[in-house]
Protein backbone atom coordinates (compact mmCIF):
# COMPACT_ATOMS: atom_id res chain seq x y z
CA UNK A 1 0.00 0.00 0.00
CA UNK A 2 0.85 3.70 -0.56
CA UNK A 3 1.46 5.85 2.06
CA UNK A 4 -1.44 7.90 1.01
CA UNK A 5 -3.83 4.56 0.63
CA UNK A 6 -2.39 3.57 4.62
CA UNK A 7 -3.18 6.99 5.59
CA UNK A 8 -6.76 6.84 3.96
CA UNK A 9 -7.63 3.48 5.40
CA UNK A 10 -6.77 4.76 9.03
CA UNK A 11 -9.01 8.16 8.33
CA UNK A 12 -11.98 5.90 7.39
CA UNK A 13 -11.44 3.17 10.31
CA UNK A 14 -11.18 6.63 12.87
CA UNK A 15 -14.38 7.45 11.64
CA UNK A 16 -16.32 4.50 11.59
CA UNK A 17 -14.67 3.56 15.25
CA UNK A 18 -15.87 7.27 16.18
CA UNK A 19 -19.44 6.43 14.38
CA UNK A 20 -19.16 2.84 17.15
CA UNK A 21 -18.94 5.16 20.17
CA UNK A 22 -21.49 7.25 19.18
CA UNK A 23 -24.42 4.84 18.81
CA UNK A 24 -25.22 4.85 22.47
CA UNK A 25 -25.64 8.55 22.20
CA UNK A 26 -28.01 8.11 18.98
CA UNK A 27 -29.97 5.41 21.20
CA UNK A 28 -30.22 7.69 24.41
CA UNK A 29 -31.01 10.73 22.25
CA UNK A 30 -33.57 9.37 20.56
CA UNK A 31 -36.86 9.37 22.74
CA UNK A 32 -35.39 13.34 23.70
CA UNK A 33 -35.58 14.23 20.24
CA UNK A 34 -39.21 13.38 19.35
CA UNK A 35 -40.35 14.65 22.70
CA UNK A 36 -38.63 17.86 21.84
CA UNK A 37 -40.58 17.87 18.51
CA UNK A 38 -43.84 17.05 20.24
CA UNK A 39 -43.33 19.59 23.11
CA UNK A 40 -42.58 22.54 20.52
CA UNK A 41 -45.66 21.38 18.07
CA UNK A 42 -47.81 21.36 21.34
CA UNK A 43 -46.19 25.06 22.58
CA UNK A 44 -47.04 26.64 19.15
CA UNK A 45 -44.01 25.86 16.97
CA UNK A 46 -44.41 25.11 13.50
CA UNK A 47 -42.76 21.91 12.71
CA UNK A 48 -40.20 24.20 10.85
CA UNK A 49 -39.33 25.99 13.26
CA UNK A 50 -38.64 23.05 15.57
CA UNK A 51 -36.40 21.38 12.96
CA UNK A 52 -34.59 24.59 12.85
CA UNK A 53 -34.13 24.84 16.13
CA UNK A 54 -32.50 21.52 16.42
CA UNK A 55 -30.38 21.98 13.53
CA UNK A 56 -29.04 25.80 14.23
CA UNK A 57 -29.21 24.99 18.49
CA UNK A 58 -28.26 21.26 18.75
CA UNK A 59 -28.19 21.18 22.71
CA UNK A 60 -31.61 19.37 23.84
CA UNK A 61 -31.61 20.38 27.40
CA UNK A 62 -31.53 24.36 26.10
CA UNK A 63 -34.16 23.30 23.50
CA UNK A 64 -36.66 21.49 25.94
CA UNK A 65 -36.16 24.80 28.32
CA UNK A 66 -36.54 27.24 25.39
CA UNK A 67 -39.61 25.92 24.15
CA UNK A 68 -41.03 25.74 27.65
CA UNK A 69 -40.62 28.83 28.00
CA UNK A 70 -41.89 30.24 24.84
CA UNK A 71 -44.67 28.48 25.43
CA UNK A 72 -45.66 30.57 28.18
CA UNK A 73 -45.07 33.49 26.70
CA UNK A 74 -41.98 35.14 28.47
CA UNK A 75 -40.35 37.73 26.55
CA UNK A 76 -38.23 36.79 23.70
CA UNK A 77 -34.55 37.54 25.39
CA UNK A 78 -35.33 35.85 28.67
CA UNK A 79 -36.46 33.07 26.54
CA UNK A 80 -32.98 33.31 24.57
CA UNK A 81 -31.26 34.41 27.61
CA UNK A 82 -32.27 30.94 29.26
CA UNK A 83 -30.87 28.82 26.37
CA UNK A 84 -27.70 30.62 27.15
CA UNK A 85 -27.55 29.98 30.70
CA UNK A 86 -28.73 26.09 30.04
CA UNK A 87 -25.35 25.72 27.71
CA UNK A 88 -23.43 28.17 29.61
CA UNK A 89 -21.58 25.14 30.58
CA UNK A 90 -20.20 24.24 27.16
CA UNK A 91 -18.00 27.08 27.77
CA UNK A 92 -16.02 24.87 30.29
CA UNK A 93 -15.98 22.12 28.12
CA UNK A 94 -15.12 24.61 25.49
CA UNK A 95 -11.75 25.57 27.04
CA UNK A 96 -11.35 21.37 28.10
CA UNK A 97 -11.46 20.11 24.37
CA UNK A 98 -10.16 23.11 23.08
CA UNK A 99 -6.58 21.98 24.61
CA UNK A 100 -6.85 18.42 22.34
CA UNK A 101 -8.10 20.00 18.68
CA UNK A 102 -6.10 22.96 19.02
CA UNK A 103 -3.99 21.31 16.43
CA UNK A 104 -6.82 21.04 13.83
CA UNK A 105 -7.47 23.58 10.58
CA UNK A 106 -9.24 26.55 11.86
CA UNK A 107 -12.39 25.32 10.22
CA UNK A 108 -12.29 21.99 11.26
CA UNK A 109 -12.21 23.35 14.80
CA UNK A 110 -15.01 25.65 14.23
CA UNK A 111 -16.95 23.03 12.90
CA UNK A 112 -15.37 20.61 15.75
CA UNK A 113 -16.97 23.51 18.71
CA UNK A 114 -20.60 23.46 16.41
CA UNK A 115 -21.25 19.60 18.10
CA UNK A 116 -19.75 19.81 20.96
CA UNK A 117 -22.53 18.53 23.30
CA UNK A 118 -22.10 16.83 26.66
CA UNK A 119 -21.55 13.60 25.21
CA UNK A 120 -19.33 14.35 22.70
CA UNK A 121 -17.12 16.59 25.49
CA UNK A 122 -16.94 13.38 27.56
CA UNK A 123 -16.18 10.76 24.90
CA UNK A 124 -13.57 12.59 23.47
CA UNK A 125 -12.31 13.32 26.79
CA UNK A 126 -12.14 10.28 27.89
CA UNK A 127 -10.13 9.14 24.81
CA UNK A 128 -7.85 12.01 24.81
CA UNK A 129 -7.12 11.45 28.77
CA UNK A 130 -6.30 7.35 27.88
CA UNK A 131 -3.52 8.76 25.66
CA UNK A 132 -5.13 8.60 22.50
CA UNK A 133 -5.22 11.15 19.98
CA UNK A 134 -8.61 12.95 19.60
CA UNK A 135 -8.42 13.48 15.17
CA UNK A 136 -10.66 15.29 13.19
CA UNK A 137 -12.39 12.11 11.49
CA UNK A 138 -12.88 10.36 14.46
CA UNK A 139 -14.32 13.24 16.58
CA UNK A 140 -16.77 13.82 13.14
CA UNK A 141 -17.96 10.03 13.08
CA UNK A 142 -18.76 10.34 16.73
CA UNK A 143 -20.47 13.94 16.95
CA UNK A 144 -22.48 13.52 12.56
CA UNK A 145 -24.81 10.29 13.93
CA UNK A 146 -26.06 12.45 16.58
CA UNK A 147 -26.58 15.22 14.78
CA UNK A 148 -28.25 13.95 11.87
CA UNK A 149 -30.37 11.74 14.07
CA UNK A 150 -31.07 14.58 16.39
CA UNK A 151 -32.56 17.17 13.52
CA UNK A 152 -34.25 14.42 12.05
CA UNK A 153 -36.14 12.24 15.15
CA UNK A 154 -37.13 16.19 16.07
CA UNK A 155 -38.91 16.79 12.43
CA UNK A 156 -40.33 13.40 12.94
CA UNK A 157 -41.61 14.05 16.67
CA UNK A 158 -42.80 17.27 15.28
CA UNK A 159 -45.12 15.60 13.07
CA UNK A 160 -46.17 12.60 15.13
CA UNK A 161 -46.11 14.22 18.45
CA UNK A 162 -49.14 13.88 19.41
CA UNK A 163 -49.41 9.97 18.82
CA UNK A 164 -47.20 9.91 21.79
CA UNK A 165 -49.28 7.59 24.04
CA UNK A 166 -48.23 7.86 27.65
CA UNK A 167 -45.23 9.69 28.20
CA UNK A 168 -45.35 9.24 32.27
CA UNK A 169 -45.52 5.53 31.99
CA UNK A 170 -42.92 5.25 29.40
CA UNK A 171 -40.40 7.30 32.07
CA UNK A 172 -39.64 9.51 29.08
CA UNK A 173 -39.56 12.75 31.55
CA UNK A 174 -36.79 10.95 33.34
CA UNK A 175 -34.62 9.22 30.94
CA UNK A 176 -32.23 12.30 30.72
CA UNK A 177 -31.18 11.94 34.48
CA UNK A 178 -30.29 8.59 34.37
CA UNK A 179 -28.33 8.90 31.02
CA UNK A 180 -26.49 11.80 32.97
CA UNK A 181 -25.91 9.75 35.92
CA UNK A 182 -24.12 7.32 33.73
CA UNK A 183 -21.90 9.82 32.22
CA UNK A 184 -21.34 11.50 35.56
CA UNK A 185 -20.36 7.68 37.15
CA UNK A 186 -17.97 7.30 34.12
CA UNK A 187 -15.37 9.97 35.28
CA UNK A 188 -15.16 8.32 38.76
CA UNK A 189 -11.81 7.31 38.68
CA UNK A 190 -10.46 10.84 38.45
CA UNK A 191 -8.72 12.98 40.86
CA UNK A 192 -11.06 14.30 43.45
CA UNK A 193 -14.34 12.92 41.67
CA UNK A 194 -16.01 12.54 44.65
CA UNK A 195 -15.73 15.51 46.52
CA UNK A 196 -16.35 17.32 43.18
CA UNK A 197 -19.73 15.41 42.84
CA UNK A 198 -20.84 16.27 46.35
CA UNK A 199 -20.34 19.52 46.12
CA UNK A 200 -21.72 20.00 42.78
CA UNK A 201 -24.99 18.22 44.21
CA UNK A 202 -25.15 20.51 47.28
CA UNK A 203 -24.74 23.43 45.19
CA UNK A 204 -27.17 22.37 41.98
CA UNK A 205 -29.94 21.47 45.18
CA UNK A 206 -29.39 24.94 47.12
CA UNK A 207 -29.36 26.83 43.57
CA UNK A 208 -32.47 25.41 42.63
CA UNK A 209 -34.76 25.86 45.31
CA UNK A 210 -33.53 29.71 45.53
CA UNK A 211 -32.63 30.88 42.52
CA UNK A 212 -34.56 28.66 40.52
CA UNK A 213 -34.06 27.17 37.54
CA UNK A 214 -31.68 27.16 35.00
CA UNK A 215 -29.30 28.37 37.37
CA UNK A 216 -28.68 25.83 39.29
CA UNK A 217 -26.72 23.96 36.43
CA UNK A 218 -23.85 27.08 36.49
CA UNK A 219 -23.89 27.58 39.90
CA UNK A 220 -23.73 23.91 40.94
CA UNK A 221 -20.77 23.25 38.13
CA UNK A 222 -19.20 26.52 39.38
CA UNK A 223 -18.96 25.12 42.83
CA UNK A 224 -17.17 21.82 41.76
CA UNK A 225 -14.68 23.03 39.69
CA UNK A 226 -14.11 25.89 42.39
CA UNK A 227 -13.34 23.20 44.57
CA UNK A 228 -11.01 21.17 42.52
CA UNK A 229 -9.00 24.87 41.86
CA UNK A 230 -8.95 25.55 45.44
CA UNK A 231 -8.28 21.90 46.89
CA UNK A 232 -3.88 21.86 47.17
CA UNK A 233 -2.52 20.43 43.36
CA UNK A 234 -0.80 17.40 45.12
CA UNK A 235 -4.77 16.23 44.96
CA UNK A 236 -5.73 16.74 41.97
CA UNK A 237 -2.87 14.63 40.26
CA UNK A 238 -2.08 17.45 38.21
CA UNK A 239 0.79 19.68 38.28
CA UNK A 240 3.05 16.03 38.61
CA UNK A 241 4.55 16.80 34.92
CA UNK A 242 5.29 20.69 34.28
CA UNK B 1 -39.32 36.80 10.02
CA UNK B 2 -41.15 35.70 12.74
CA UNK B 3 -40.55 36.12 16.49
CA UNK B 4 -40.18 32.53 16.72
CA UNK B 5 -37.41 32.80 14.05
CA UNK B 6 -35.13 35.07 15.78
CA UNK B 7 -35.02 33.37 18.83
CA UNK B 8 -34.17 30.00 17.63
CA UNK B 9 -31.64 32.34 15.70
CA UNK B 10 -30.69 34.40 18.36
CA UNK B 11 -30.26 30.99 20.51
CA UNK B 12 -28.14 29.21 18.08
CA UNK B 13 -25.48 32.33 17.90
CA UNK B 14 -25.68 32.33 21.78
CA UNK B 15 -24.81 28.41 22.33
CA UNK B 16 -22.04 28.48 19.50
CA UNK B 17 -20.60 31.37 21.76
CA UNK B 18 -20.66 28.93 24.59
CA UNK B 19 -18.92 26.64 22.86
CA UNK B 20 -16.27 28.50 21.22
CA UNK B 21 -15.48 31.06 23.90
CA UNK B 22 -14.03 28.90 26.53
CA UNK B 23 -11.46 28.15 24.18
CA UNK B 24 -10.97 31.55 22.54
CA UNK B 25 -10.90 32.45 26.44
CA UNK B 26 -8.15 29.94 27.64
CA UNK B 27 -5.82 29.51 24.63
CA UNK B 28 -4.50 33.24 25.53
CA UNK B 29 -2.12 31.90 27.86
CA UNK B 30 0.67 30.49 26.80
CA UNK B 31 0.91 27.94 30.20
CA UNK B 32 -2.10 25.85 31.63
CA UNK B 33 -2.01 26.69 36.27
CA UNK B 34 -2.16 23.32 37.37
CA UNK B 35 -5.04 24.23 39.53
CA UNK B 36 -6.84 25.67 36.45
CA UNK B 37 -6.00 22.06 35.06
CA UNK B 38 -7.24 20.64 38.07
CA UNK B 39 -10.57 22.78 37.61
CA UNK B 40 -10.88 21.55 33.72
CA UNK B 41 -10.69 17.89 34.90
CA UNK B 42 -13.72 18.95 37.66
CA UNK B 43 -15.96 20.13 34.57
CA UNK B 44 -17.76 17.23 33.43
CA UNK B 45 -18.32 15.68 36.29
CA UNK B 46 -19.37 18.88 37.89
CA UNK B 47 -21.76 19.97 35.18
CA UNK B 48 -23.42 16.66 34.70
CA UNK B 49 -24.19 16.39 38.52
CA UNK B 50 -26.34 19.23 38.52
CA UNK B 51 -28.56 17.90 35.88
CA UNK B 52 -29.41 14.50 37.83
CA UNK B 53 -28.96 15.63 41.56
CA UNK B 54 -32.03 18.20 41.81
CA UNK B 55 -34.12 15.88 39.58
CA UNK B 56 -33.23 12.84 41.82
CA UNK B 57 -34.68 14.78 45.08
CA UNK B 58 -37.52 16.01 43.53
CA UNK B 59 -38.30 12.15 42.25
CA UNK B 60 -39.80 9.00 43.78
CA UNK B 61 -39.73 5.71 44.18
CA UNK B 62 -39.92 4.64 41.33
CA UNK B 63 -37.07 7.60 39.79
CA UNK B 64 -34.92 6.33 42.87
CA UNK B 65 -34.93 2.73 41.94
CA UNK B 66 -34.20 3.11 38.72
CA UNK B 67 -31.18 5.62 39.80
CA UNK B 68 -29.78 2.89 42.19
CA UNK B 69 -29.63 0.63 39.63
CA UNK B 70 -28.10 2.52 37.64
CA UNK B 71 -25.07 3.03 39.74
CA UNK B 72 -25.20 -0.62 40.57
CA UNK B 73 -24.41 -1.43 36.74
CA UNK B 74 -21.47 1.32 36.49
CA UNK B 75 -19.50 -1.25 38.79
CA UNK B 76 -20.38 -3.41 36.16
CA UNK B 77 -21.34 -2.24 32.75
CA UNK B 78 -20.91 0.53 30.57
CA UNK B 79 -23.26 3.68 29.77
CA UNK B 80 -25.26 1.87 27.48
CA UNK B 81 -26.01 -1.17 30.06
CA UNK B 82 -26.28 1.65 32.81
CA UNK B 83 -28.90 3.58 30.46
CA UNK B 84 -31.10 0.30 29.64
CA UNK B 85 -30.96 -0.87 33.08
CA UNK B 86 -32.05 2.60 34.78
CA UNK B 87 -34.80 3.00 31.94
CA UNK B 88 -35.93 -0.57 32.14
CA UNK B 89 -36.31 0.00 36.08
CA UNK B 90 -37.96 2.58 35.94
CA UNK B 91 -40.66 1.75 33.03
CA UNK B 92 -41.42 -1.14 35.39
CA UNK B 93 -41.66 0.23 38.94
CA UNK B 94 -44.01 3.38 37.33
CA UNK B 95 -46.33 0.61 36.20
CA UNK B 96 -47.00 0.07 40.14
CA UNK B 97 -45.97 3.48 42.08
CA UNK B 98 -47.08 5.39 39.35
Amino acid sequence: MTAEAISESRARSDFWDGVRLSMPVVVASAPFAILFGAIAVDNGFSVLEAFLMSALIFGGASQMVGIELFGQHVAPWLVVLSIFAVNFRHVLYSAGIGRRIAHWPVLQQALGYFILTDPQYAVAEARAASGQSVRFVWYLGLGLPVYVFWVAESALGAVFGKMIPNTHALGIDFLLPIYFLGLVLGFRKRPLWLPVVVASAFASIVAYQTVGSPWHVSIGAIAGVLLAVILPPHHSGVGKRT
Amino acid sequence: MSTTFWIILAGAVATYLTRVGGHLVISRFQTVHPRVEAGLNAVPAAVLTTLVAPAALGAGPAEWAALIVTALMSLRGGLMAMFLAGAAVLILARQFVG
